[in-house]
């Protein structure tokens, strides 16, 4: 279990997280989401201690988080946003690298490398180097390493920013097995559709701040299943209802051009921030 | 076998590199033993000696200086500013402390490496130079020095600009100044105890110890091992509180 007690980060009068608390059961796939500069990253470099805190606490299995207790760090695997692989060794090399500062016994280390290699279908390219890696495969890579030394809890910041279309579905897949081998995951993103395939429940977060927290089908049935968007003048407004038949009767006294959709969670986050998250 | 892992990716990395580590290693001490040994100081005598044998030890101290700081400065700098690998290392449950040593052995490593070739390079073009244990033991205490010198360096600086001010106020006036290209007894007074500070003094004088008084050379090698086991304090402290 991960447990954020008034998380606090600032850098001088700034102040990037702001007294955050949050409980992440065993087995949850947990969704931070929340538009650029919202606090996701930091929130994260603090759990995985490259950013002290400000003050609050980190706690993992009762235990409070920090940067010489190599015996919590142990439990967390961490996929930073930006590559931090090594890129003049291969890939097995990265691994072999991680295995063994992680203290894995050399067995183990070479039979868990073949696998997570398999797992993230890597393998057929673990002596390339990484230099010569597309965005996506050394995403992928960096997972596989995160997942090297079976971590209790996975830390992934942002793994689908900056892929194409196909490669995110690809990374999807990958994040889907994760999901189904039960492993505690803290995923965050941007992504609205990432969130609400993928999370058991989601934590808006903005300036700093949680905004909501709940399943995101929860989330979206606070604000209203239906979405109905109105085009005049160049202007979008946003209504929601609760059924579609609302919806409709509503629609039909509005001029210019009208679309009924389900809501999504960007939706809930424009409603309670006025902001988006994914930028237009 | 944190310490292991550190040191074999440091090894893999320098066999990738091995061709343009090595004749990156070779340029600078060629042109200074071309210039200040067979050019400028073919005529001359130095402390009793010829030039060339007098200026090979100071070559040594200086390019073991400035390939062991480097080095360590620089994979540092780029880890942590550019490629975020040492972020890697952060988030591992390892202390910073052991971190810290692997990369200073990394670093003295390559120090190292170039006074092999410097020695190398004179033995083929018979610049005579004596070898002793004790020679050994300075150049290597040098690399160890410096290497951690550079651990420094690279945490404390936030850009590769901020990299100059290290070599310009620091590395480039020992370069200079410390008995490596002539003697310092004909310094001022003032001068010469400043100097005499330094540690890259004490390394250049170390290597051409032989007839020296044994409290001289154990002079050298107790100011190099001070120099060095503080350094190493300051860096394993600013690694566990580094940012």
């Amino acid at each position: 279990m991960l447990k954020l007690v008034d998380l606090t980060k600032k850098y001088g009068d700034l102040t990037a997280v702001n007294k955050l608390n949050l409980t992440i059961e065993s087995g949850e796939f947990f969704g931070l989401l929340g538009p650029n500069g919202a606090g996701k990253t930091t929130t994260v470099r603090m759990i995985s201690t490259i950013t002290p805190k400000t003050s609050g606490d980190i706690i993992i299995d009762e235990v409070s988080m920090d940067r010489n207790l190599t015996a919590i760090k142990i439990k967390i695997g961490v996929v930073p946003q930006q590559n931090n692989l090594e890129s003049e060794m291969t890939a097995w090399e990265n691994l072999e690298v991680h295995g063994l500062i992680y203290k894995m016994p050399k067995e183990k280390r070479r039979e868990k490398i073949e696998e997570i290699l398999h797992y993230t279908d890597l393998y057929d390219r673990k002596d390339d180097l990484v230099s010569k890696f597309s965005g996506g495969m050394k995403r992928k890579l960096m997972i596989a390493r995160a997942l090297m030394h079976e971590p209790e809890i996975l830390l992934l910041d942002e793994p689908s920013v900056g892929l194409d279309a196909s490669w995110r579905r690809k990374m999807w897949d990958l994040l889907k097995k994760l999901k189904a081998s039960g492993l505690t995951v803290l995923l965050t993103t941007h992504y609205i559709e990432e969130a609400e395939v993928l999370c058991d429940r989601v934590g808006l977060i903005n300036g700093g701040e949680l905004v909501e927290l709940d399943s995101p089908r929860n989330l979206i049935k606070k604000v209203g299943e239906f979405t109905v968007e109105n085009f005049v003048n160049g202007i979008t407004t946003e209504e929601f209802f609760n059924s579609r038949e609302e919806a409709v009767a509503y629609a039909s006294g509005l001029e210019g051009s009208v679309n009924i959709r389900p809501s999504n969670l960007e939706d809930v986050f424009l409603k309670l921030t006025n902001r988006r998250v994914e930028p237009k | 076998m944190i310490l292991y892992g550190i040191l074999w990716q440091e090894f893999i990395i320098f066999k990738r590199k091995f061709w343009s580590t090595t004749i990156g290693a070779m340029v600078s001490p060629i042109l200074y033993l071309i210039a200040f040994g067979w050019g400028l100081g073919s005529n001359l005598k130095m402390e009793g000696t010829s030039y060339m044998q007098f200026v090979i030890p100071g070559i040594i101290a200086l390019n073991t200086m400035i390939t062991s700081f480097n080095n360590t400065a620089n994979s540092i700098n780029i880890s942590r500013l550019y490629y975020k690998t040492f972020e890697e290392y952060m988030v591992a449950p390892i202390n910073m402390r052991t971190y810290a040593i692997g990369k200073i052995v990394s670093g003295a490593f390559y120090g190292i490496y170039s006074a092999m070739l410097i020695v190398l390079i004179v033995m083929i073009f018979g610049g005579g130079l004596h070898i002793t244990p004790y020679f050994i033991l300075i150049a290597i205490l040098n690399c160890f020095l410096f290497s951690a010198g550079g651990f420094i360096a690279g945490l404390k600086i936030n850009s590769h600009a901020d990299m100059a001010k290290f070599s310009n106020f620091i590395i480039t006036p020992m370069s200079f100044l410390c008995g490596t290209f002539f003697s310092i007894e004909k310094m001022p007074v003032g001068i010469k105890y400043f100097i005499n500070i330094l540690p890259l003094t004490h390394t250049s004088q170390g290597l051409r110890a032989i007839g020296e008084s044994l409290e001289m050379m154990a002079l050298h090698f107790a100011v190099l091992a001070v120099y060095f086991v503080v350094l190493l304090i300051m860096g394993i402290r600013l690694c566990k509180n580094i940012e």
